[in-house]
């Protein structure tokens, strides 16, 4: 075993870790953190956004991204879920020993060109080792700092009787590659994971209509958990259309032969967005115009019923409650 | 095969739905007996396209459901032996079993792996040539083929680390013990899966008893226009077995997965939670395999077991009550914490009835 695997020595604070953080780190994030600084100085004004998040998922590589992109998407996304533009990233990792550095290497790139598409750096960061066997490879956390442009209000609190409920694109895609890809299932078509950094497309969306509502990006649990948490905290129904929910054939087709189903699927880069019925064709468009939102469609409304309900209008006619997720069905999705 | 975007033409499924909503029917009390029909019935809504007076209840369809409480704590408590690991399908993890679920069981210690094959499992007793792996064959004539396929395999591979706890159960046999309980069923939805396997003949016993019968896919449509297909034996007095599930089923089955299934499994009187034991209901192992049976390879004394309090699962699998019958429903028992089996599992009934529960909205 020599150096081309982590050692417990790389985090042992000397000069073996100094090297890993230069030749893997520093080389590819670059540096916000000034040569012996413990932390990295942020200029920014206004209403500013803060989030974190762990990022545990297995396999680390997937088709379509690793846990390095996901890491980035997954926090340059919730600050976009807030209406806010990236300001600055940290980035935490527990190595398992024994990790090849070529791994670490692959996955440290794959932050830095999800961060040049978010626009935003890794400005600080720790590096922690453990013994074999005491972690699974590598963890990932994340923190982020956004700004929220003046005039824009985006709360899952926000969505009021009337709205028109749309997606940036077809869901599930995330948990059913990172599921595949685990379970050693192959498709005819390759399910690749729509991880992605929504930034950009949320940001054009509230160019043209600022009065946008709410934003979340349906991670865990899916399409159905998250519209249930907007429906609760608007104190508000929701109701989505099948047959309006768009799917990829593999994706359901997939779903189909485990068992699940694809709106409680995780994805990492779609975005539920909600506003006012007048804005709906403007939003529409707006998400269409940009690469991450060309897929985007009306899937429901929302209902005037304080109750927090969601119910789906099924492929039948019939309306059925959407519920919230139960149980862990999928661990080490993200 | 039908191209499935047809079956899935939601013009297609509106004029499906509105005929069956709009057949003038005798009142009619049908049964599925199949998980993954419950979840499509509930899933879709199909209940609020039946016409006045026709009822759908569920029977013992859930694989995971049927299991017996004295075999999920023999399961169980064979993982409490010292360099056991248990392998089984996913949903049998939450179970609740007298004293302790698979879940709780692996948060304590036991080596629970959860596997989508039972082929996974023999791979599993390939790597950890120390380790004993025990999978819980569960199922009807759909998963059986595949474990005696992973049994073959294990026994061509010489492993003495894989054995099988054998709780196989079949179909037909059930039908024909519902028609002696209390239910008053008119009709059955024959399942679809089961059904590949074992063909539609076999459902002839059940129609000559006075029960229509006609084997459905999986799809909305399919279950529409079984259940129409139903409606009509009844209103015409006719009980018939008649095949909707053309694209993939024949009447006389398939004949190599049968063959695979006589020559692992013998047939032998099986004990279901709520229907008790009905003879020549399940499978044990044939005599070339009893070296893979479980309970021969291990000692484990039976633990005792006893129903959880309250729990009517054993009502619902019959269809003498419906889920919100049960006093538990949705207050004690909820996915989040079953009491029962039914809530457990995601075919089981109780489970498609409270998660995909119906809702007067405006429109």
């Amino acid at each position: 075993m020599s150096e081309d695997r982590v050692l417990l020595a790389h985090g042992d604070g000397g000069q073996l870790m100094a090297e890993l953080i230069e030749s893997v780190f520093v080389s590819r994030l670059g540096t916000g953190v000034p040569p012996g600084d413990d932390a990295a100085l942020l200029e920014a004004s206004g209403r500013l956004v803060f989030t974190t998040d762990a990022f545990v998922v297995d396999p680390i590589f997937f088709p379509g991204g690793d846990i390095g992109k996901l890491a980035v998407c997954g926090t340059v996304n919730d600050l976009a879920a807030a209406g806010a533009r990236p300001v600055a990233l940290s980035a935490s990792f527990i190595l398992e020993e024994g990790l090849p550095i070529s791994d670490l290497e692959r996955i440290v790139a794959s932050m830095a060109e999800a961060g040049r598409e978010a626009e935003v750096q890794v400005i600080c960061g720790d590096t922690k080792v453990v013994p074999r066997g005491s972690a699974d490879r590598v963890y990932i956390s994340t923190s982020g700092v956004g700004s929220v442009p003046d005039g824009v209000m985006v709360s899952g609190a926000g969505a009021r009787p009337g709205d028109v409920v749309l997606i940036s694109g077809p869901v599930g895609d995330h948990g059913l590659a990172v599921l595949s890809r685990r379970e050693g299932l192959e498709f005819d078509s390759e399910i690749v994971s729509d991880c992605a950094p929504l930034g950009g497309v949320v940001q054009a969306l509230l160019g043209a209509v600022p009065e946008v509502h709410v934003l979340r990006d349906p991670t865990r649990g899916g399409l159905a958990t998250a519209l249930n948490e907007i429906a609760r905290q608007s104190q508000v129904g929701i109701e989505v259309v099948e047959t309006a929910v768009p799917v990829r054939k593999a994706t359901a087709a997939a779903c189909e032969l485990l068992g699940l189903d694809q709106l409680y699927a995780a994805n990492e880069g779609k975005m539920i967005v909600i506003v006012p019925d007048s804005a709906a064709e403007t939003a529409l468009s707006a998400l269409r115009s940009h690469p991450r939102g060309t897929e985007a469609v009306v899937i429901g409304r929302v209902l005037d019923a304080s109750d927090g309900r969601v119910v789906l209008k099924t492929v039948l006619g019939a309306h059925r409650i959407l519920d919230r997720h139960v149980g862990e069905q999928l661990p080490r999705i993200c | 095969m039908t191209n499935l975007d047809e079956l899935r033409d939601p013009a297609l499924l509106s004029r499906l739905s509105q005929q069956l909503r709009s057949m003038a029917a005798p009142p009619a009390t049908l049964m599925e007996v199949c998980g993954t029909h419950t979840v499509a019935i509930a899933r879709h809504g199909l209940r609020e396209c039946l016409p006045d007076g026709v009822r759908l209840i569920s029977g013992p369809g859930c694989p995971v459901c049927v299991t017996p409480q004295d075999q999920i704590d023999l399961f169980i408590a064979l993982g409490g032996l010292e360099g056991v690991t248990l392998a089984t399908f996913g949903d049998m993890v939450r179970v609740p079993g007298t004293e302790t679920s698979l879940e709780q069981a692996r948060a304590e210690g036991a080596d629970v792996l959860v596997v989508y094959s039972p082929m996974d499992a023999v791979e599993a007793a390939s790597r950890r040539p120390e380790e004993q792996v025990v999978f819980f064959g569960i199922g009807f004539e759909t998963t059986a083929p595949a474990v005696a396929l992973a049994i073959l395999e294990a026994q061509r591979r010489g492993l003495e680390n894989f054995s099988v706890l054998c709780a196989h159960k079949l179909i037909p046999p059930a039908m024909m013990a519902l028609l002696q309980s209390e239910v008053p069923v008119d009709g059955f939805i024959c399942p679809g899966h089961v059904s590949v396997i074992i063909g539609s003949e076999v459902y002839e016993p059940v129609a000559e008893r006075g029960k229509a019968c006609v084997v459905a896919g999986f799809e909305p449509a399919d279950v529409l226009a079984a259940v129409r297909m139903l409606v009509l034996q009844v209103k015409d007095g006719r009980s018939e077995v008649e095949l909707e599930y053309t694209r993939a089923v024949r009447p006389e089955g398939n004949r190599k997965a049968q063959g695979l299934l006589r020559q692992v499994f013998r047939v032998s009187d099986a004990s279901w939670r709520g229907l008790g034991t009905i003879p020549a209901s399940g499978y044990e192992l044939g005599e070339e395999f009893e070296e893979f049976d479980a309970t021969r390879r291990l000692d484990v004394e039976p633990p005792e077991s006893r129903e959880p309090e309250g729990c009517r699962c054993g009502d619902v699998l019959r269809g003498a009550i419906e889920p919100p019958e049960c006093p538990l429903f949705g207050k004690s028992c909820t996915p989040r914490k079953p009491v029962g089996s039914c809530m457990v599992s995601s075919e089981g009934t109780c489970q498609a009835h409270y998660r995909y529960r119906s809702q007067e909205v405006e429109r």
